[in-house]
């Protein structure tokens, strides 16, 4: 079993995201323990893209935050060796395909693994271009999670297929963000999955309240919460590491019982 | 390899949301690329409504005045809107309609493309939407209101660094949320595949047209072919059909902005390199861990920190050359080709003006280029008048 099958092992995964040097690399640190603490099961660290366009406006105006600040790759890698000595939670690393490339796209994945990396998210790599990190991060032992999404119907079993850790299903058509309602039949894209291929589910975009935690929870195997958790960083800045992690906790919470 | 690869650029670098909808868009184009009734009625648009052919003018003056190669104007200015923007636009509103989607997006530099898009919606009676960045806004303040005389929405950017890549993201993410009836009408040879393909088939009358007139006036094909790239999509409009002409060489003008060694540059080729963005492999202006720079230009059409995969292939093997032009000598060239052919160009296409400034009087005279005027200057009137420290606005 891979590292971040375990965190769908017996239970609903509660899987946060928080953008890496928002508002600062230490804080992010910090973050990370009181969120293992609070119960995710998972946490995706995402690298700050200039120009993120799969991300709505909170977390794009994190990734600047994080950037004006000062975060790169490097400083991130150091940060994930530290947090590694400490933190045995599986994560993985949220970003777009240009900083894995730029950086040289073994190189990248050959430090992520040797930092205690995962697996890789990435939204702008479809299964048409998985090519250009699959076989590497296969090499290095990472995952590299694949994204279903309202729109790919017939398309849902091809990626199934050949999915690795868990499948990203995005809960509805546009960027990360906060929804009031979640439309899309879940259940159905999670089913098509499931007929393909054994795999864990999480649902993400748009989750917010414990409520909808629970519904999404409720139908998969787990769920994915960005935009909720980088507005707490983003309204208490240096402060925010116990409003996340009690946000983190109340959460978890609400599908601990599924 | 994954589709629409030019060498090892270009792809499909895009969330799994739009899949989908490059997919049908290729399907679509490729059934009605090659329909009869599709054609003629796109070159019935092209003819009646866009204005085509366009002129390929001997620009006599300025050959006398450099002493050297015989230089002739192709004069994508005089289509409607203004632009050779128009070219593509009809023929993927054309495409869009077909297929059933009743509403355009665009993104927009200097606001040409948008216009166009605008004015193509209007034609058809379609709904449209522009998003331009803020900075550009302000730029182009006439376009703006000229897209809102024809019925478009504009939104202004702010993100980023408020130009044209923010415009292209935000048109990428209104587009992930609305694709059913929306039509994203992207403006130059670049994004994920089919787009590179599609704008290059639709620009490549502008080459064909060269080649045709060219015969008919000198009987031989010329011995350059000059454009201003910053996606690319006049470049290698003016380029296609010469590809395969050996002889005839390929220059590709970029905005140096205020030069190559500085960091206010949009200059592709000369300072950026490989990378991911936007949906494709190719040249992109990116500081050492991939975060993409701030480009700036003059020109708000060029200021792009990438260039069409097409683009960075013919750069690859050496078919296409591509140098460096700064705000400064554009700017000479907009006023040195207005003075001396009465013809003023847009900013962007000065850019190539420039540089045949440079290359003509090296040539002899019994040498030809050709220069792609991709828009008219009329737009960049007041920006160049405040360049040369007059207090004028619009």
């Amino acid at each position: 079993m891979s590292k971040i099958a375990e965190a769908f092992d017996g239970k609903k995964a509660f899987i946060p995201f928080i953008t890496c040097g928002d508002p600062s690399l230490e804080v992010t640190e910090q973050l990370v323990y009181a969120i293992a603490e609070a119960g995710a099961d998972l946490i995706e660290l995402g690298i700050p893209f200039s120009d993120p366009t799969a991300e709505g406006p909170v977390i794009m105006a994190a990734d600047e935050r994080a950037l004006a600040g000062g975060a790169t790759t490097d400083k991130i890698f150091a940060m994930v060796k530290r947090i590694r000595e400490k933190v045995t939670l599986p994560m993985v690393f949220m970003t777009y395909a240009n900083v894995i490339y730029s950086y040289g796209s073994e190189r990248f994945i050959s430090q992520a693994a040797a930092v205690g990396i995962d697996g890789l998210i990435l939204p702008d790599i479809p299964f048409e271009e998985k090519d250009e990190f699959d076989g590497i991060c296969k090499q290095y032992g990472l995952d590299l999670v694949s994204m279903i999404a309202p729109t790919s119907n017939d398309r849902i079993r091809m990626i199934a297929k050949e999915a690795n850790g868990f499948v990203y299903c995005v809960s509805s058509l546009g960027v990360t963000g906060v929804r009031q309602e979640i439309t899309t039949d879940i259940g159905a894209m999670i089913r098509l999955v499931k007929e393909a291929k054994d795999i864990p589910c999480a649902v993400g975009f748009g989750i917010s309240t414990p409520e909808q935690a629970a519904k999404m929870a409720a139908i998969a195997d787990g769920a994915i919460v960005g935009s909720a958790i980088v507005k707490l960083c983003a309204q208490y800045g240096e402060e925010c590491v116990p409003y996340v992690a009690e946000y983190v906790k109340s959460m978890k919470d609400a599908i601990r019982d599924l | 390899m994954s589709k629409g690869r030019f060498g090892i650029h270009g792809g499909q670098y895009i969330p799994e949301t739009l899949m989908n909808a490059v997919i049908e868009l290729e399907e679509a184009y490729n059934h009605y690329k090659d329909d009869p009734e599709f054609n003629r009625e796109l070159t019935e648009l092209f003819n009646e409504y866009a204005g085509r052919p366009s002129r390929l003018y001997y620009a006599k003056h300025m050959t006398e005045d450099l002493g050297g190669a015989k230089i002739y104007l192709k004069r994508e200015d005089l289509n409607h809107t203004g632009a050779h923007k128009i070219n593509n636009v009809l023929g993927q509103a054309l495409l869009a309609k077909k297929m059933g989607k009743t509403r355009l997006i665009a993104e927009t530099g200097a606001g040409q493309h948008g216009v166009a898009t605008a004015t193509a919606a209007a034609l058809m009676g379609m709904e449209c939407v522009v998003f331009m960045g803020k900075e550009d806004t302000i730029r182009q303040a006439l376009n703006v209101y000229r897209m809102r005389l024809l019925g478009s929405e504009v939104i202004p950017i702010e993100s980023g660094t408020g130009t044209l890549k923010d415009a292209c993201s935000a048109a990428f993410r209104e587009w992930s949320s609305r694709m059913s009836d929306t039509h994203y009408c992207l403006g130059s040879v670049m994004g994920p595949h089919p787009f590179p393909t599609i704008v290059r088939d639709f620009q490549s009358v502008i080459s064909k047209e060269i080649k045709q007139q060219i015969l008919e006036k000198e009987g031989r094909l010329p011995d350059a072919v000059l454009a201003c790239v910053g996606g690319g999509s006049n470049a290698i409009g003016a380029f296609y059909h010469f590809i395969e002409d050996k002889d005839v060489r390929l220059i590709g003008c970029e905005a140096a902005g205020r030069g190559v060694n500085t960091a206010e540059t949009a200059a592709t080729i000369a300072t950026g390199r490989l990378g991911i963005f936007h949906g494709m492999k190719s040249y992109f202006c990116q500081d050492e861990y991939g975060q993409i720079a701030p480009v700036y230009s003059i020109s708000a059409g060029l200021d792009y920190p990438g260039i069409g995969p097409e683009h960075a292939a013919l750069y690859d093997s050496g078919r296409a050359e591509y140098v460096p032009v700064t705000d400064e000598e554009a700017v000479e060239a907009f006023e040195y080709l207005s003075r001396i052919e009465g013809i003023i160009p847009a900013i962007e296409s000065a850019h190539a003006v420039s540089y045949a400034m440079k290359l003509a009087p090296t040539m002899r005279k019994d040498q030809i280029i050709v220069i792609n005027i991709s828009g008219r200057g009329d737009k960049d009137v007041a920006a160049i008048a405040r360049y040369r420290g007059e207090d004028l606005y619009e």
